[in-house]
């Protein structure tokens, strides 16, 4: 009798040491990951609470001996050599990225209204349009594109640099906003027409609440875009007056006697702002994402 | 305006099919107006900043003589290797572990929740300074990483930046650790959209661990992972921040890729026209790639 169960009890302890061994994998892999995201954010980390101004000398402690928030006052207070005007280029970079956003979402969601929601032939077009300059690598129109802005006169403009994120932000925009579309029924447009609604009603109240979430994760993305961008800002903007926090730090890079903990203070709060908003929005970019994907 | 359609019943023998019309699609008059109104502003941006830039570009990099130089340059040859060394390990390990991380993170627990907030910070990270991070974590004895290697391990780090190989592999594990939180967000999404019957059918079937995904999971996603790959190895051919912070091109500009190049050659070198010619060298690289892409984009469901 005590025979009879045994293999079933056998395969239980099978599983359940199966459970127990796959539970230990993920955990282990937990770690890896966890140190693989991290160390490089660490890294940045112990460079800006390093009290010393000099060259960084990591003595292979895992922590600075004597944390200091002396990088971070200096940046915040724009107490170092480049640091000088942080926050007006920190301003400059805001205004750029939040100009890039707007347009983005507006032109955008224009141009997908009119090919979704309009029946205007000939919309392919527009959306091939689009998906050709989404296969474009970005950098390489960096050339021609700066000698077009030379001729239109927008050289070392904050809005040559706004014009050449939207054009690459757009396409994104449009095609995501098109599959997303599909998802509201257009007899909910008939209906409003029917009632009178005029066009601009149409895009104004029924289209732009509706495609809510999907504006976010344009709005995020397009804003990531820009607050990533060096290779633009570094091209088209020269002067003192128009220079970016990317630019600024890529300047200071170079430069062997630059204060390293300051620096890399300005790095983690410019870097801050898209993890706070990439946070933000997650739970919408996570759900327009998947549903663009079906 | 409002006339044509008249015309219309009244003779449908004489049916011009003008411009205007064959545009206009079934819109009446006021609406066509506004769908009109509503197009002009991308219009106006693809003409000013893509089109024509595109144009200037090809014309810029027409000359043979340029094509007849760059394929002489021995730094040239040098990184046309680096940068298909760089699609091909960066694009495909990338998108593999991509694939892979996604399964896990699909599993019910706290921690895997909480642990993909950070997974996905490297993605957040603003590009510039993320890669200068790195690139100190990697300048020598002083870097983090050889800290690590001789705390832990008691061995003397190599200068990563002076050698050819340690220097590429150093911006190809940067470039994936940047972005392959990306894709693996898109993976996911992609397995939230496998219905679950699916897997559970699989799993009355006996299918689970690696059979599941290679005949169930794998089949459903392969072609979202084809686009993903596509478009992802596009993008990283006009990768420039990697590479130029990382290692900066160095040891000599033996580490360089395409689009780092072309930037030289462009704006220190003083020579567009040849950093152009660099860019256009790409596209029988390219073009195959946009138009297997393009097609697989406008046919299939799967969008990026």
């Amino acid at each position: 009798v005590t025979n009879v169960p045994a293999p079933g009890r056998l395969a239980r302890r099978r599983r359940a040491r199966r459970r127990v061994l796959t539970e230990a994998s993920s955990v282990m892999l937990g770690v890896v990951l966890l140190i693989w995201s991290l160390t490089p954010v660490y890294n940045m980390l112990l460079v800006a609470l390093d009290p010393e101004e000099g060259e960084i000398e990591f003595a292979g402690n895992l922590w600075t001996p004597e944390p200091s928030l002396e990088g971070f006052r200096a940046a915040v207070m724009q107490d170092a050599r480049y640091l000088e005007y942080f926050w007006y280029q920190y301003g400059n970079s805001l205004y750029i990225g939040l100009a890039t956003t707007l347009l983005t979402v507006l032109v955008g969601s224009m141009a997908s209204f009119a090919v979704g929601r309009m029946h205007l032939a000939k919309a392919s077009l527009l959306t091939n349009a689009a998906l050709l300059t989404y296969v474009i690598p970005a950098s390489f129109l960096i050339v021609p594109l700066y000698r077009v802005m030379h001729g239109y006169g927008l050289l070392d403009d904050l809005w040559a640099v706004i014009a050449a994120q939207v054009t690459f932000a757009i396409p994104f925009a449009i095609l995501i906003l098109r599959q997303y579309a599909r998802l509201i029924p257009l007899d909910l447009d008939d209906a409003a027409r029917l009632d009178g609604a005029t066009v601009v009603q149409l895009y104004l109240r029924i289209y732009l609440p509706l495609m809510a979430p999907a504006l976010a994760v344009i709005a995020g993305y397009s804003l990531l875009l820009s607050w990533n961008d060096y290779i633009y800002q570094f091209v088209l903007l020269s002067s003192q007056r128009n220079m970016t926090v990317s630019v600024m730090q890529a300047a200071l890079f170079v430069d062997a006697d630059a204060r390293w903990n300051a620096m890399m203070a300005a790095a983690i709060i410019y870097a801050a702002l898209p993890i706070v908003i990439l946070y933000a929005l997650g739970r919408y970019i996570a759900t327009a994402l998947a549903r663009g994907c079906t | 305006m409002n006339g044509t359609s008249v015309i219309h019943v009244g003779r449908p023998a004489i049916r011009r099919r003008t411009l205007s019309r064959s545009l206009r699609g079934g819109l009446k008059g006021g609406e066509y107006t506004w769908a009109v109104a509503f197009v002009v502003p991308y219009v106006a941006v693809f003409l000013t900043f893509v089109a024509y830039p595109v144009v200037y570009g090809l014309w810029m990099g027409s000359e043979a003589s340029l094509y007849r130089e760059l394929f002489a340059d021995p730094i040239y040859q040098t990184t046309v290797v680096n940068t298909i060394l760089y699609l091909a390990l960066g694009v495909n390990v990338k998108m593999f572990l991509a694939l892979l991380l996604s399964g896990f993170f699909m599993r019910r627990r706290w921690w895997i929740k909480a642990l993909l907030a950070i997974y996905i910070m490297p993605w957040a990270l603003a590009s510039v300074q993320a890669f200068i991070s790195f690139h100190w974590m990697l300048i020598g004895e002083q870097g983090l990483v050889d800290g690590l290697l001789s705390a832990l391990f008691g061995i003397e780090g190599p200068i990563w930046f002076n050698d050819r190989w340690l220097g590429l592999g150093s911006n190809i594990v940067a470039y994936i650790w940047k972005w392959m939180p990306f894709w693996t967000v898109i993976f996911i999404a992609g397995r939230m959209a496998i219905p679950q019957d699916i897997h559970d059918a699989a799993e009355v079937d006996g299918a689970t661990g690696a059979r599941r995904f290679v005949h169930v999971t794998f089949p459903l996603l392969a072609n979202l992972y084809l686009v993903c790959t596509l478009l992802s190895t596009i993008w990283t051919l006009g990768d420039f921040a990697t590479v130029y912070f990382v290692s900066g091109g160095g040891p000599t500009g033996s580490t360089d890729v395409l689009a780092t190049l072309g930037f030289h050659y462009a704006f220190d070198a003083s020579r567009p026209a040849l950093g152009v010619a660099v860019m256009i060298s790409a596209l029988p690289l390219l073009i195959p790639i946009v138009i297997l892409l393009i097609g697989k984009l406008q046919t299939s469901e799967v969008q990026l």
